[in-house]
């Protein structure tokens, strides 16, 4: 066949797609009834959902809110809606809200945790929002000592002279620093250890018969509840983050001693289950403990929550890490940042972007699973569904706590969830 | 393309900008740099050429180091390169560099990418810096683009914003590690306008290019290379039109050839 030569004259305008294929009803089309196939399964399924809301609903929504014990719910029930009806017994949530949220913290320091709360919130903004002023970030670094004390309570010396420990660390590596760099790392490690070890004590107990200022302290087997929750789920996420970046920079550097170690570590908690070491925290820890020093139970579980956090989290960096193509630590290096400052400007935020996925998962995984702790005796909400059944008015009730706990694991969850896409989305500067 | 068309800020002083001496380099049991000396003078351009894996590119990344050399001694404006994290921050600071690849920083801003290293390596402040980096991007001639991210712009501008953002630490000596060949041929010859003009300006330039009508232009010396040894190097004009060694025949019959 002879070619026909051919010169466009004109250039074509744009033109509008076709109306089936956007709005509404392309995208019924599309996704809901693209084929006889398709449409069957679409309108089956419609069926199922209608079929199991037909039955959950009436079970949620008609339901007892106010009796005493669940004899006396399942009675209304019977009276209301005749005895075919299976209805829910909210009645048992609306009468040990506060317990299930507090614990056994007493009644009336209930503001205690609740201002807390507020300031955990107020605290967590500008670190979440980078919209908001950059000066509130220096309430975010004070609150973990204010809320520690707000919660425990205690002298108000105590939360003032741990924070001195950081001052002391500072002095530690100004005066280091004049003879080297190794002194300099030395000081700002071991004054402030020193200070928090031997110093602090003493000094707070006479601070305190001097000037007694302080709150009621409330011991830590008085928490409970989603407040537990909270404190350890909150705690150890902060902490592992950053324990987490360190330890896969650490399993990549060239440093034989520093990447041995990262390796062994990330590798041994992450092969021990979780349960394993909170029993090491409620138990066994205090035997490595020097005699006579209490370490609360609660700080033990938190230390844990972190380190096996932290693991996860190392792992999930590393991967953003390996995901950066290796001309970005070049371009930083050929300009002459030094590695703290390549990692801090140029390869953090990339990696950690990368990673956003990988680290609200780690820190859903975490925040739910501090419904572990009930095995070690401490009453978190799961603990307290027991204890709960344990009183006879309530004996046999299940699935309306079960139901209510798992409606405030999964707000809490699903926010952290939504956070991070609107985080990744704020964060998309386009391909690279 | 004649001599007497350089400007004469063009002049080549007797000042040496790189001196490298009995350079080796090895990658494992492979000798990728063998026996490299070279002396480089203030205000000279250089490109370097030859068949892929001759160890070009390696060499030029010896001289900031990004790459680290086992035996030789490379001395840059002055400064020995050692393992001294100190001087090897210091010798970078002096020396830009631009990748094949272009290698911004795609979380920041283009401004951004020019003024990060001036201010946290050099401490220069904040509105200074961005003065100096706007002067650089009009000069690369893309003052429009500074907020936008480099994902949203050509390949050919990226090259050019990764010059401008080298030039923001005032650099003594440019490397240039195949800046155009990962360009499509109509961004190329913005991104060698604006090397020309940097050469025009006196910059000491090392150029490691396939461009040879660059060569032609700017370069006051081609180096030719292969299996890790300089083989050949001489003015352009006799390079091209006379080459001395029959590697560097073949090799440029099949540059030039089609």
């Amino acid at each position: 066949m002879a070619m026909t030569p051919y010169v466009r004259t004109r250039m074509l305008e744009q033109k509008p797609p076709p109306v089936t294929s956007v709005g509404p009803a392309g995208w019924m089309r599309r996704n809901l009834f693209a084929g006889p196939v398709n449409s069957a399964m679409t309108v089956v399924t419609l069926g199922v959902v209608a079929l199991l809301l037909s039955h959950l609903l009436p079970w949620v929504f008609l339901s007892v809110w106010n009796a005493d014990s669940l004899a006396e719910c399942r009675q209304i029930i019977d009276e209301t809606w005749g005895t075919e009806h299976s209805g829910a017994c909210w009645a048992v949530v609306r009468e040990r809200f506060l317990q299930l949220v507090y614990g056994f913290y007493p009644w009336d320091f209930l503001w205690r945790p609740n201002l807390t709360f507020v300031l955990m919130l107020v605290a967590l903004a500008p670190v979440l929002f980078t919209g908001l002023p950059r000066r509130m970030l220096v309430f975010s670094v004070l609150y973990p000592f204010l809320g520690a004390w707000l919660l425990w309570g205690g002298p108000v010396w105590t939360p003032l002279l741990a924070l001195a420990g950081f001052g002391v660390a500072a002095l530690g590596w100004r005066l280091g620093g004049r003879v080297n760099a190794i002194l300099a790392v030395a000081l700002a490690v071991l004054l402030p250890l020193l200070w928090w070890i031997l110093v602090m004590g003493p000094l707070g107990r006479g601070l305190s018969a001097l000037l007694p200022l302080g709150l009621e302290p409330v011991e830590s087997n008085k928490f409970g509840g989603f407040m537990v929750s909270v404190v350890i789920g909150m705690s150890a996420i902060t902490l592992s983050l950053p324990l987490g970046i360190l330890l896969a920079l650490g399993r990549q550097t060239d440093l034989f001693i520093v990447r041995s170690f990262s390796v062994a570590f990330i590798e041994f908690i992450r092969g021990v289950p979780l349960i394993t070491l909170l029993f090491v925290a409620s138990t066994l820890l205090n035997y490595f403990m020097p005699p006579g020093t209490n370490f609360d139970l609660i700080v033990r579980v938190i230390i844990m929550a972190t380190l096996f956090s932290a693991a996860y989290i190392a792992e999930v960096v590393r991967g953003g890490l390996a995901a950066l193509p290796k001309g970005q630590y070049e371009a930083a290096d050929s300009l002459g940042l030094d590695y703290w400052q390549a990692q801090r400007l140029i390869i953090m935020p990339q990696a950690l972007k990368i990673a956003i996925p990988g680290i609200v998962s780690t820190f859903i995984g975490l925040f739910k699973d501090t419904t572990l702790v009930s095995i070690i005796g401490i009453l978190d909400p799961i603990g307290l569904s027991n204890a709960i059944r344990a009183d006879s008015a309530w004996n046999g009730i299940y699935w309306e706590l079960f139901a209510f706990i798992g409606f405030v694991f999964f707000l809490f969850c699903f926010s952290m969830s939504r956070y991070s896409m609107y985080l990744e989305r704020k964060l998309n500067t386009g391909h690279r | 393309m004649t001599d007497t068309a350089q400007s004469p800020a063009m002049a080549v002083s007797d000042e040496v900008a790189i001196d490298i001496r009995s350079m080796n380099k090895w990658y494992g049991q492979f000798h990728v740099l063998r026996d490299i000396n070279l002396t480089v003078y203030r205000g000279e351009r250089i490109v370097i050429c030859g068949p892929s894996g001759s160890g070009k590119s390696t060499m030029i990344r010896c001289i900031n180091a990004l790459e680290e050399h086992q035996e030789g001694k490379i001395t840059v404006d002055g400064t020995v390169l050692s393992s001294d994290l100190k001087n090897i921050d210091k010798v970078r600071s002096e020396v830009g560099m631009c990748f094949q690849h272009f290698n911004l920083f795609p979380h920041l801003t283009i401004l951004e990418n020019c003024t990060l290293a001036p201010i946290w390596v050099r401490k220069v402040p904040r509105k200074e810096a961005i003065e100096t980096a706007m002067h650089y991007l009009e000069k690369v001639k893309i003052p429009d683009q500074a907020n936008k991210y480099p994902g949203q712009l050509s390949g050919g501008q990226q090259q050019r914003v990764a010059i401008a953002r080298s030039l923001c630490m005032r650099p003594k000596i440019m490397l240039f590690d195949e800046p155009t060949s990962a360009l499509d041929p109509e961004m190329i010859k913005e991104v060698l306008d604006t090397m020309i003009q940097l050469a025009e300006e006196g910059m000491t330039m090392l150029c490691v290019t396939h461009e040879m009508g660059f060569a032609q232009a700017v370069a006051n010396r081609v180096i030719f290379m292969d299996q890790g040894q300089i083989v050949e190097q001489n003015e352009p004009r006799a390079f091209f039109n006379n080459p001395q060694s029959e590697r560097t025949k073949l090799f440029l019959s099949q540059i030039l050839g089609h």
